[in-house]
């Protein structure tokens, strides 16, 4: 008994970290749930990067929006861009572009060579502001109701599975 | 000629770490121990003393604004958990979802005392 134990044990070891890890494989653990979901959007002063314009929080209140983090220097939100132009071109919902740590020829030339989907564009050149929304890595998404509360944040690519099992119900129903 | 060389390498690299002026040393000290406590969250398994990824640089600057300021430790490592989540700190708090990861070491060690018993009873007894 002892020794069929002995033989078996090394092999249900390894059947358990075996399981354990295919069961993990679909888990992102590095991305992070934001503790920002449901609270009130920081308090912020940007410009914008063609209007010319100052944008506060409270500019944005009264409609539900996606604020979409990108830069020129993000290989990943090439990938994200034309799915951001998609949803942008659906009207849907207004997609507002952050642009993170960009100077503004590059970030220029960028939306000139692929195209700009974005309603309006803040700047953040030092990413004083990017560090008050929790951003740690570009492509970020936060969905923004119409009171200026975050209800949701995707750290990474947006992909149209995403766009239609996630975003598209929550717009719906923060809609209503 | 070379040991004069070598000392310059080291000068100039030790001067590369002392970016920050801190007024005094308890200052420095403060910042050394918060930057060593929070996780850089691009490169997730270093601290953000250690990282030199662009965000690890501006939270650092945000650190060092904070110590100058005179905040607390806690002051500064609460700024960031509010924003980046617990995982920012690498001293996570006992909570539910922190149970198993405080309690599994002595989970360990508690598998380990009853195998040792076992193993030693089990001798005795041949």
């Amino acid at each position: 008994m002892k020794k069929v134990l002995i033989a078996v044990l090394p092999l249900a070891v390894f059947v358990t970290l075996v399981v354990l890890l295919y069961v993990n494989m679909g888990t992102h653990s590095e991305r992070l749930p934001s503790p920002l979901v449901g609270k009130q959007l920081p308090v912020f002063k940007l410009n914008t990067l063609y209007s010319g314009k100052t944008l506060t929080q409270d500019d944005f209140k009264g409609q539900v929006w996606l604020m979409n983090v990108f830069g020129s220097w993000c290989p990943s939100c090439r990938v994200e861009h034309p799915v951001i132009s998609d949803l942008a071109q659906s009207g849907v919902v207004k997609v507002v572009g952050f642009n993170w740590k960009d100077e503004f020829v590059d970030a220029d030339r960028w939306l000139k060579q692929f195209g700009n989907p974005y309603d309006e564009i803040l700047v953040d050149l030092k990413g004083d502001v990017a560090i008050d929304f929790g951003v740690y890595g570009a492509p970020e998404n936060f969905l923004i109701d119409k009171n200026g509360v975050i209800r949701y944040k995707l750290v990474g690519n947006l992909t149209p599975e995403i766009i239609n099992n996630e975003l598209l119900p929550l717009i719906k129903e923060l809609n209503q | 000629m070379r040991k004069v060389l070598l000392l310059l390498l080291f000068v100039s690299s030790a001067q590369a770490i002392e970016v920050y002026s801190f007024e005094t040393a308890e200052q420095e000290a403060l910042y050394q121990a918060v930057t060593k406590e929070l996780r850089c969250l691009v490169c997730q398994n270093q601290n953000l003393a250690d990282s030199d990824a662009g965000l690890a640089t501006d939270l650092k600057d945000k650190v060092a604004a904070f110590v100058i300021e005179g905040k607390s430790q806690e002051e500064i490592t609460q700024y960031m958990i509010e924003r980046y989540g617990e995982f920012v700190s690498y001293q996570p708090p006992l909570n539910a979802s922190t149970l198993f990861l405080w309690l599994s070491p002595l989970l360990l060690l508690l598998i380990g005392g009853v195998v040792l018993v076992m193993k030693i009873r089990s001798t005795q007894h041949d």
